[in-house]
């Protein structure tokens, strides 16, 4: 009787233990981007160049403490230490940037360099500025870019103006983009049926609700 | 005793059906703080600024709403310091916003939801105790934030990654008396949960597991003087005993503490000392600062009105508050009502209300354990 009364109480445990290691952050961190996809000359992609914006709140809290010559504005130089520590935690999470060419899944090796962040003082607002290439380069008819955080700590979306560019590319190339709230109405469906204490196991449904660049090539 | 023997066999299944049926009450009321707190992993990518994306059913609707409010509120904070700096009323708005923002962030993880109603479920606290607990919490937090950010930022000028690591450290001691929390309250409860199942067979002797655990306690005490007085110089012995008569007075009131865990009405927790024993649930979830209040407080600062952002925090603890209040009467009203119920079946009544709260004491350890783990990272500061 004792071990059926157990029985209750951890199987009341342990649906309460499953709804809490899934759950997971809300925003904190605001991010407005420009994306640029860079060909060679050849026609192959070889990367991907991010320019993105923190919000106002976060880029102050993020710049606090860091010494500057001008009160209130800080160099590219007096922000390489933090540009950096950026890039280096971003490794962790994949620079929330995922590629498909033809349907299979790309890899993409660490910025080399070259990255940055810029102030502006009147919006008081970073940019961070880096490039990610890919391990190797493809030829890709039909090439798709996913940016986002599966954990929704980080709110990405596309800026208003010239969200994504290619560069390089072939003139046949057609590129378009896709912003989250563009999202199918049977997939919101789908989605409201998942419930407020299920999630998605395999994390894959934070991958419809990435900002989308497709590139199409003949 | 046959008889009794006879009427347990009887009332098994429905005891155990009795207790499924409270374990499950908890549970669902228990589960609706967690849900909550899932709520924002679900709502972020559909809810935040575009809610029309999703025509969710209600409760996803009511979460998602939630969520949308509380990211909309959180993003025109920026717009409201920079307003407030230029013409001092928009102040007023900014401390309203601060105090809606409060009440839809805190049904987001990280202001102790769900171990403060764990802690009161198995601490058999009143209601009006839970109202005391929850603003306390949400008020030291709110503190904690200032501190943080008076001293780290303004002061001496720290950068954001030494103010993380600040959190960071406070973080750890805070999950880590959560578990002390829960295994102690595990410690007094699964025993009262053992005398309670063992008064069952023998419903004659009541006070039976007092006594033999007194009388252990007693000979283990005996025994320990009794070596003690061997391993020692005798010059030393007055000296020893005087100390050990300290010790011993300590031990006592030790055991009293845990005598709790025996008494048969549990309102007597409410006495003496319950206060202080409220206080380290105070301390363990609102000594961890909220992220959302450190980043507001530093642009406040930045933005030369810390003074806007101070008052601005505390609303948003009061905001907190009500939120965590209204969860935890729920938790505590639901199990008042388990005990309405399980109190008209006595004995297993009580077996199951102490099966309740080992329950809860055990929420509050996995609760720690998670937090502590990293599993619930629910606010990554400058993870960027």
């Amino acid at each position: 009787m004792i071990d059926r009364l157990f029985c209750c109480t951890l199987a009341a445990v342990g649906s309460l233990l499953l709804t809490v290691a899934a759950a997971s952050a809300h925003p904190h961190v605001w991010v407005t981007m420009h994306s640029e996809l860079i060909y060679a000359p050849d026609g192959t992609v070889t990367g991907v160049h991010h320019a993105w914006t923190f919000d106002d709140m976060f880029s102050v809290f993020a710049t606090q403490g860091i010494e500057s010559k001008k009160k209130g504005e800080f160099t590219r130089e007096e922000l390489a230490p933090l540009a950096e520590v950026n890039v280096t935690s971003l490794k962790e999470y994949d620079f929330f940037t995922y590629a498909k060419a033809n349907g299979k899944a790309l890899e993409f090796k660490e910025p080399p360099g070259g990255y940055f962040l810029e102030f502006d003082p009147k919006e008081t607002v970073l940019t961070l500025h880096f490039t990610l290439p890919l391990k190797t380069p493809v030829k890709a008819k039909d090439l798709v870019l996913d940016i986002y955080d599966r954990e929704f700590f980080v709110d990405f979306s596309f800026a208003e103006k010239d969200p994504a560019k290619l560069v390089g590319a072939p003139a046949q190339c057609k590129l378009t983009i896709k912003r989250p709230e563009e999202m199918s109405a049977a997939l919101s469906q789908q989605l409201s049926q998942l419930g407020p204490d299920q999630r998605d196991p395999s994390l894959t449904i934070g991958a419809e609700y990435a900002n989308r660049i497709m590139v199409k090539c003949p | 005793m046959p008889a009794a023997g006879r009427r347990g066999g009887r009332t098994t299944s429905q005891l155990v059906k009795l207790i499924c049926a409270v374990a499950l009450a908890i549970a669902v009321v228990v589960l609706f703080a967690g849900a909550l707190e899932v709520a924002f992993a679900q709502g972020s990518p559909f809810g935040g600024p575009r809610p029309q994306a999703a025509p969710p059913p209600p409760t996803s609707g009511v979460l998602g709403w939630i969520f949308a409010k509380q990211a909309e509120f959180y993003r025109q904070f920026s717009g409201l310091i920079k307003a407030a700096k230029a013409d001092g009323s928009a102040a007023w708005s900014l401390f309203g916003l601060a105090f809606l923002y409060g009440v839809f962030h805190a049904a987001g993880p990280g202001h102790g939801k769900a171990v403060i109603s764990s802690y009161l479920v198995a601490n058999e606290e009143t209601w009006r105790r839970g109202i005391v607990l929850s603003f306390a919490s949400a008020l030291l937090q709110a503190l904690v934030a200032v501190a943080i950010v008076g001293i780290a930022a303004a002061l001496l000028n720290a950068t954001a990654s030494t103010m993380k690591g600040a959190v960071d450290v406070i973080e750890t001691a805070s999950y880590g008396l959560i578990i002390l929390i829960g295994l102690r309250l595990l410690w007094v409860k699964g025993r009262a949960f053992i005398s309670a199942a063992r008064n069952l067979h023998r419903p004659a002797a009541l006070g039976a597991a007092v006594t033999p655990a007194d009388h252990d306690h007693a000979h283990h005490h005996h025994h320990a003087h009794h070596d003690h007085g061997h391993d020692h110089h005798h010059h030393d012995h007055d000296h020893d005993h005087h100390d050990h008569s300290h010790h011993d007075h300590a031990h006592d009131d030790h055991a009293s503490a845990w005598g709790h865990a025996h008494a048969p009405e549990p309102e007597e927790l409410a006495g003496p000392g319950g206060w202080r024993r409220g206080l380290s649930a105070v301390i363990a979830v609102g000594a961890r600062p909220c992220s959302g209040a450190i980043i507001v407080l530093v642009f406040a600062l930045a933005q030369g009105l810390f003074w806007a952002g101070v008052v601005a925090t505390f609303v948003m603890g009061i905001g907190t508050a009500i939120t965590v209040a209204a969860i935890a009467t729920i938790a505590v009203g639901a199990k008042a009502w388990a005990k309405r119920f399980a109190d008209s079946r006595s004995g297993y009544g009580m077996l199951a209300m102490r099966g309740i709260e080992v329950c809860a004491s055990l929420v509050i350890i996995a609760f720690g354990t998670l937090l502590l783990a990293g599993y619930m990272v629910s606010e990554r500061l400058v993870g960027m």
